[in-house]
């Protein structure tokens, strides 16, 4: 694949936006609001941080592989995954409908090519993911493992499992990313369950720590990729806090747990694409 | 098609059962005091936020931790608190089943756990949060109680009955908007099955949203000459095998039908029942052996074989065995 410059990558995350608007539009379910955001962290990492291979193998072997643990935010996976090539984009139209391979949650059950594991079920994929970088180890597979989680999600105990083990079986050849948008279902996570200061929660753990402060500002979300990837294998587990904005990109689904899950209606859709400019074309 | 049949219950209204539940919670909350909520950041699709409102020194918010959410509700019972727990079904059960069984079962705790969007009806979420095994697992559990209502009606009933019964309780529920064909001002009896309609050929013995069906089934039937008894079971356990077994020796077959996996749901309690006082051909109708999938409620409850056609053909199994 021949690299992207910023621009490009901005305009394929358009059109990622797109997606995610009209799919979630097409069924009136699903969840925009933190696939808006994390979608400058998506498009980086299939378009340019990851090799990976677009004819899907369940290995993944000599592949940097993905998790994604907060698999409510399918849209926008779903949307990278058809716009990287694995499935026809025209398969988009399906999300959520009867005999679709694009279930609500992202699932291995109908074999859709890219999903490596269920997930839907919070706090299990940190779990999954050490797992697998494991794995490339016993092979002697340097390729990287990433996964991404929710900030709420951080309130299951699992996830402080899988951290304390991460650390203490030294798996460097991971990086994981919280979606630190400081909202979950009910509210603001300050309100629901403060997480207080996750940066020191996971040093105290034994993780490698970094900011990626403006997680959609695509220059940004790069560069905290970059110096992440940078520094694997060093003894440590990464950890990329990614500050977010839910519903980013469309003025009035920004910052707002109100649009976690719900779809917006045809009027609200008119006004959210105009918003986004339609640059790879629409499914 | 519905219209047209003469359907010996009728409804006026729709509503989620989940919403049965939540208004049901909040009058237990002002009859009693020591009622207390929990939920683990899920308070809107649980309908708990009226009781919240009301009674925000007697609510908890949790955040994303079912595990520790059991833990707390077994805690409070210590000194007498009786804590209703909400979260959706699977992450009621199979995510917190060691600590249901540790620190509610085996410690016969004061603990109801209120599990919304169980099974195919939860739609278009999928498999992942579709729990089709939860009534079989919390059955299983010596002390627990195991309750699955039927509409809004019924489920509020049974929210304000199990605050008064003493002991651990799981109480399932759903997401759809669904007919409300139970009394308003009905009394929930814990472990007695409800006939709603009399027959002699066959029995068809239906829990939570699938009485409807059955109610549905049985005009279907009648229509065909078949006469089918309908006995709402909204408590799966303990079971009440009286009436199960007083209305097969009069009918010779039965049919069960539910929101589940064959396996350990209610027909395989039926069906334990049966064998060992009064062995007679039952047929199953439910899930078998199969995760769910993204689709919506009717499409599942068809795709699956759940609905009253399915009912229909399921009675005719069985009155063809006997
Ligand atoms: C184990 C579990 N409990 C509850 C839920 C329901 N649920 C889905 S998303 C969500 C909130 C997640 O918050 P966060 O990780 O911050 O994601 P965001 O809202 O930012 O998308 C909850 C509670 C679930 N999917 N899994
Ligand atoms: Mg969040």
């Amino acid at each position: 694949m021949e690299k992207k410059s910023t621009e490009q990558l901005q305009e394929v995350a358009s059109q990622v936006r797109r997606d995610i608007l009209r799919m979630v539009h097409q069924v009136q379910s699903g969840h925009p609001g933190a696939s808006l955001g994390c979608t400058e962290f998506f498009t980086a990492l299939y378009f340019d941080q990851m090799k990976h291979d677009k004819n899907f193998n369940m290995k993944g072997k000599n592949e940097d592989l993905f998790f994604l643990s907060n698999g409510h935010i399918s849209p926008v996976w779903y949307s990278v995954l058809a716009r990287s090539g694995y499935f026809p984009i025209a398969e988009m139209s399906t999300f959520r409908k009867l005999n679709s391979r694009l279930q609500g949650h992202p699932a291995t059950e109908e074999n859709l090519p890219g999903i490596r594991i269920a997930s839907g079920s919070l706090g299990q994929g940190l779990s999954v993911a050490i797992g697998a970088a494991q794995a490339k180890k016993i092979d002697g597979d340097d390729r990287l493992v990433y996964v991404m989680m929710g900030d709420g999600e951080q309130e299951e105990g699992q996830i402080w499992e899988a951290a304390m083990y991460a650390a203490h079986w030294k798996v460097d050849n991971l990086i994981a990313t919280i979606d630190l948008n400081r909202q979950q279902i009910d509210g603001p996570t300050k309100e629901i369950m403060d997480l207080i200061d996750l940066r020191a929660k996971y040093e105290s753990f034994g993780w490698e720590v970094i900011d990626t402060l403006q997680g959609n500002n695509m220059e940004s979300v790069l560069i905290g990729l970059e110096k992440a990837k940078n520094l694997t294998g060093q003894g440590k587990p990464i950890l990329n806090l990614l500050h977010t904005e839910m519903g980013y990109g469309v003025d009035f689904m920004v910052g707002t747990h109100k649009w976690h899950g719900i779809a917006p209606n045809d009027q609200q859709l008119a006004d959210a694409l105009a918003q986004l400019p339609e640059t790879l074309g629409d499914y | 098609m519905e219209k047209t049949l003469d359907l010996k219950f009728n409804y006026t209204d729709k509503k989620d059962t989940r919403s049965g539940f939540g208004d049901g919670l909040l009058e237990a909350g002002r009859k009693n005091p020591n009622v207390v909520g929990l939920c683990a950041d899920l308070i809107g699709s649980l309908k708990m936020g009226a009781f919240q409102k009301e009674f925000p020194e007697r609510f908890f918010q949790t955040g994303i931790a079912e595990a520790n959410m059991i833990g707390i509700a077994a805690g409070l019972c210590i000194s007498g608190k009786i804590p209703f727990t909400g979260t959706f079904a699977n992450f009621s059960t199979g995510r917190v089943y060691d600590q249901i069984r540790q620190s509610v079962a085996y410690s016969d705790k004061n603990v109801k756990i209120c599990a919304s969007h169980a099974g195919l009806t939860l739609g278009e979420d999928g498999a992942t949060h579709q729990i089709l095994e939860d009534l079989g697992m919390m059955k299983m559990l010596p002390h627990m109680t195991v309750i699955n209502p039927c509409d809004y009606n019924q489920t509020k009933a049974a929210t304000m009955a199990i605050a008064e019964h003493e002991g651990p309780v799981y109480l399932r529920f759903g997401r759809p908007v669904w007919p409300i064909f139970t009394p308003a001002d009905q009394k929930f009896e814990i472990g007695k099955a409800w006939k709603m309609i009399d027959g002699k050929d066959v029995t068809i013995f239906a829990t939570g949203h699938l009485v409807w069906e059955a109610v549905i089934a049985e005009a279907m039937l009648r229509e065909e000459g078949i006469s089918a008894e309908v006995i709402n079971i909204h408590t799966i356990k303990p079971l009440d095998e009286e009436a199960i077994l007083e209305s097969v020796a009069k009918t010779g077959c039965a049919v069960s039908a539910e929101e589940h996996q064959y396996n350990g749901g209610l027909g395989d309690s039926i069906a334990q029942t049966l064998i060992r006082n009064n062995p007679a051909p039952l047929e199953y109708v439910g899930v078998d052996d199969s995760f769910g999938e993204s689709g919506t409620p009717t499409q599942l409850l068809e795709k699956y074989g759940l609905n009253a056609a399915n009912i229909v053909k399921a009675a005719k199994k069985a009155l063809a065995r006997k």
